[in-house]
C-alpha cells in the first residue's frame, strides 16, 4: 500500500484505461504538454501520444460536439471542461445530444463519453471556478452523474464510466485532489450507483457526497466528543443512479437525516435527497429532514467563501434542530378532534 | 504565411448551366477548380432524383395538411442542394442532416415512411442511423456541424476514407457550433464537407439582418477551411463543386465549405405564414430558377431524355407518394413502455420504478376495457 493524492489516481485511471482500450481518447484544454490545469492528465500525452491524449481548440461546445462524432464512430471520448463553470458553453450539446442521442435512435447510436468536471469551491478561486453545477446534470435524464470522494473510489468510477456505455458526468470535487490515501492501484470499489457508509452511527444519517464528504466526517467525530450524537454519513458517491436503498436503510436505523450538499441549496440535489428520504422513511423519522447547503447566491469571491460553504458548525447546528427532545405531539390525531 | 487563394471561394457562385438550361461557360477560377459539365449519366440520376423528391416533398406537404405530421419543413426550390450532394457521396461517407434535409435522406434510400416518422410523431428518428451512415436529422441548428467534424476525424482515425457531409442553413451560420465545427474540421485535418444551403430565410429572418460577410462562403477562409459558392439551383453545378469538395477531403486536404446560393419556396413549414415577409414578386422571381426545369430543358436539349423517360419517371414518382400516403395513413403502433427502453444501456433503479408504474397503469386500463367490452 502507498500514499496516493486524489489526483494521481484519476491520472492512473485514464492511463490505465488508454493501454486497455485503443477506442478511449482523452480530449479537451491544455490536456497535453501541460498535463492539465490540475495536472490530472500529466504525462499521457508523453506516454500515449498527441493522438490519444489530444489537445483541443478552446471551446467546450465543439469538444463536447466533436466527441459525439467520436463516439458514433465507436470511440470512446473522455473529455475534461476545465472548470465547472467553463462546462457552459458545452451545456447543450450535453443536453440535447449526449444525454438523448442513444434514446432518439433507438440505442442505435450510443454514446460512451466521460465528462469530467473538477466542480466546487473551497479553493480560493475567483468568480468562474468553484461552482457547483451537478444539479443541471442530475435533471438530465440520459446521463449518469457521479462524484468520488476518495482516491480509491476516483480511481474505480472513473475506470467503470469510461467503460459504460451510458455517458458520465465526472465530478472532481477539485478540493479533493491532493487529499492522500492508502491506495493500492489499481482498485475497484463498487459498480456505479452505489452508496458508501463512510462512519456507522445510530442516532442520525447524515446524507452527503463529493466535496462535503470529509466535512461530514470532521462534524460527525465533533457531534460524538461534544454532543455525544452518533452521526452515521452516507457518501453517495453516485448521484444518478440514487441509491436509494443504502440512504433508506440507514435513515430507518436512525430515524433522523440531515442532508449536506455544498450547492446552493434551492431545487437542488440536496432537495432530491431530502424528498426521497421523506417519502420513504416517513414513519421512521422522528424529525423532518433537514438541509444543510451553500447559499442561494452566486459563488462569492475567495474572500467571502468561508461564509457561503456549509462547514462543520452548520452541520452540527442543524443535526441540534432535529427536535431531539420533543415529545410526540398528538393533539390533531383524529379521536382528540372528535373528542 | 500560408496562400490563402486556394481557400478563397470564387467571386461569383460557379454556374454551369444558365435559368433557362443552356451550358454556360465556367469562370476562369471555376475551370482552374475542375468544375466541368458532369456527365449525362450522372445529371439524369439528379434530374430523376429531383423529380422523385419533389413529389415526395409535396406529398409529406399535403400530409401535414390531412393532420398526419405534426409539421412539416418543406425543401421546394432546393432541390438541387439536396439531390447532387447525395447522390454523390460514397458508400462510406456519412450524412447529418437538419429537419429541412428530408428530400436529402430519400434520395439517400431511406424509406420515406422512415424519414418521416420524426414528424409523424411515433418516435424522435425512424431510421437506423447506423446502418444507412446518416444521423438524426438535427432540430437544433448548427449543434450537427461539431458532430460532422468528429465523425470525419472518426472515420480517418478507423483508416477510413469515408467524408462526413453536413447540411445547415443560412441562419444556423450565425450559430456558435457552426464556427466551432468549422474550426475543429481545419485544426484536426477532418473530412467534413459543410454544404451551406443560402434559402435567404431564416424563418422570417432575411439573410441581410444575419450576416455582413460579402458571402457566407468566405466565413471558411478564417478557419483555414477551403471554400466555395454556388448556384444552388443549378444542379449541374451543384454536382460538379460537391464532387470536386468530396474529392479534396476524401484525399486528406482538409474541410471543405460550400455555399448553395437557392430559395425556400414555401413557407418556413406549414405553420408559418411567409406573406408577412416576403413578397410574391421575389417569389416570383426564384420560379424562373428552378432546378428541376432547368436540368430536364438541358437534359431535352442535348438528346439525353425524351418525353417517355420523362413520363416514366413521373409515373415513378406517383407511384412512391401513392405509397407513401397509403402508409401514413395507417396508424402508427406506439408502445408506451418503449419510452424507458432507450435512456441508458444500464436504466437506473429509479427509472425502472416508474416503468413499473405505467406498466401496471396500461395493465389495468386494459382490465378496465375488457370489462367494459365484457358487459
Amino acid at each position: 500500500m502507498s500514499q496516493v493524492t486524489y489526483a494521481k489516481a484519476l491520472n492512473t485511471a485514464l492511463r490505465d484505461a488508454l493501454t486497455e482500450d485503443p477506442d478511449v481518447l482523452v480530449l479537451g484544454e491544455d490536456v497535453g504538454a501541460l498535463g492539465g490545469v490540475f495536472r490530472i492528465t500529466d504525462g499521457l500525452t508523453r506516454d500515449f501520444g498527441e493522438d490519444r491524449c489530444v489537445d483541443t481548440p478552446l471551446a467546450e461546445a465543439g469538444i463536447a460536439g466533436f466527441a459525439v462524432g467520436l463516439a458514433m464512430q465507436g470511440f470512446r471520448p473522455v473529455v475534461e471542461m476545465q472548470f465547472d463553470a467553463f462546462g457552459y458553453p458545452a451545456f447543450e450539446q450535453v443536453v440535447s445530444h449526449i444525454a438523448k442521442m442513444r434514446n432518439r435512435t433507438r440505442g442505435a447510436l450510443p454514446m460512451p463519453i466521460t465528462i469530467r468536471i473538477p466542480y466546487a469551491g473551497g479553493i480560493g478561486g475567483v468568480e468562474h471556478h468553484c461552482d457547483s453545477s451537478e444539479g443541471y446534470y442530475v435533471h438530465t435524464p440520459g446521463l449518469h452523474v457521479v462524484t468520488p470522494a476518495t482516491p480509491a473510489d476516483a480511481y474505480s468510477l472513473l475506470r467503470e464510466s469510461i467503460a459504460s456505455d451510458d455517458p458520465v458526468v465526472f465530478m472532481e470535487p477539485k478540493s479533493r485532489y491532493y487529499t492522500k490515501a492508502e491506495v493500492e492501484l489499481p482498485t475497484r470499489t463498487e459498480p456505479i450507483g452505489q452508496a458508501a457508509v463512510r462512519r456507522e452511527g445510530s442516532d442520525v444519517t447524515l446524507v452527503t457526497y463529493g466535496p462535503q464528504v470529509a466535512a461530514a466526517l470532521k462534524a460527525a467525530e465533533v457531534a460524538a466528543a461534544e454532543e455525544d450524537w452518533d452521526v452515521e454519513v452516507v457518501d453517495l458517491r453516485s448521484l444518478v443512479p440514487f441509491d436509494d436503498a443504502t440512504v433508506e436503510a440507514s435513515v430507518r436505523k436512525t430515524g433522523r437525516a440531515v442532508v449536506l450538499a455544498e450547492a446552493q441549496g434551492f431545487a437542488g440535489m440536496g432537495a432530491e435527497i431530502a424528498a426521497r428520504v421523506q417519502e420513504r422513511c416517513f414513519h421512521s423519522l422522528a424529525a423532518p429532514v433537514l438541509r444543510v447547503a451553500g447559499l442561494d447566491i452566486p459563488y462569492p469571491p475567495p474572500k467571502l467563501e468561508h461564509t457561503h460553504l456549509p462547514g462543520i458548525d452548520r452541520v452540527l447546528d442543524t443535526i441540534a434542530r432535529l427536535q431531539w427532545d420533543d415529545e410526540p405531539d398528538l393533539t390533531h390525531t383524529p379521536q382528540e378532534v372528535s373528542a | 504565411m500560408s496562400d490563402i487563394s486556394g481557400l478563397l471561394p470564387c467571386p461569383e457562385p460557379v454556374q454551369l448551366l444558365s435559368a433557362d438550361g443552356a451550358a454556360v461557360e465556367p469562370s476562369q477560377q471555376a475551370t482552374e477548380r475542375g468544375y466541368t459539365m458532369p456527365e449525362p449519366e450522372a445529371l439524369l440520376a439528379v434530374w430523376r432524383g429531383m423529380v422523385v423528391g419533389r413529389r415526395f416533398d409535396a406529398q409529406a406537404t399535403a400530409l401535414t395538411k390531412q393532420g398526419r405530421l405534426a409539421v412539416y419543413p418543406s425543401s421546394r426550390g432546393q432541390d438541387a442542394c439536396q439531390v447532387a450532394p447525395v447522390l454523390a457521396l460514397a458508400e462510406q461517407d456519412w450524412l447529418f442532416p437538419t429537419y429541412r434535409d428530408s428530400m436529402a435522406l430519400v434520395t439517400h434510400g431511406i424509406d420515406p415512411v422512415e424519414v418521416l416518422t420524426l414528424l409523424r410523431g411515433d418516435w424522435h428518428c425512424g431510421y437506423d442511423p447506423k446502418a444507412t451512415r446518416t444521423a438524426p436529422q438535427c432540430t437544433p441548428l448548427a449543434t450537427q456541424a461539431v458532430h460532422a467534424a468528429g465523425a470525419a476525424h472518426g472515420l480517418t482515425r478507423r483508416g477510413s476514407d469515408g467524408v462526413a457531409l453536413c447540411l445547415v442553413g443560412d441562419g444556423a451560420t450565425s450559430e456558435g457550433d457552426f464556427h466551432e465545427g468549422l474550426n475543429f474540421a481545419a485544426v484536426f485535418n477532418a473530412p467534413a464537407v459543410f454544404l451551406v444551403q443560402n434559402n435567404k430565410y431564416a424563418i422570417s429572418v432575411p439573410l441581410a439582418k444575419q450576416t455582413k460577410a460579402p458571402a457566407l462562403a468566405y466565413k471558411g477562409v478564417g478557419y483555414g477551411v477551403r471554400s466555395e459558392q454556388v448556384d444552388g439551383n443549378d444542379p449541374a453545378a451543384m454536382l460538379a463543386v460537391m464532387r470536386e469538395a468530396y474529392a479534396h477531403a476524401r484525399a486528406g486536404h482538409g474541410p471543405v465549405l460550400v455555399e448553395a446560393h437557392t430559395y425556400r419556396m414555401e413557407a418556413h413549414t406549414n405553420a408559418d405564414d411567409a406573406t408577412r415577409y416576403r413578397t410574391a414578386d421575389e417569389v416570383d422571381e426564384w420560379t424562373g430558377q428552378d432546378p428541376i426545369v432547368r436540368l430536364q430543358a438541358y437534359l431535352v436539349q442535348e438528346g439525353h431524355l425524351d418525353d417517355d423517360r420523362i413520363q416514366e419517371v413521373r409515373e415513378e414518382a406517383d407511384a412512391l407518394a401513392a405509397d407513401l400516403r397509403a402508409r401514413m395513413n395507417a396508424e402508427p403502433p406506439v408502445e408506451p413502455l418503449e419510452l424507458f427502453d432507450h435512456v441508458y444501456a444500464r436504466p437506473t433503479p429509479q427509472l425502472l420504478e416508474q416503468r413499473e408504474m405505467v406498466r401496471t397503469e396500461l395493465d389495468s386500463h386494459v382490465t378496465q376495457q375488457e370489462m367494459e367490452s365484457a358487459r
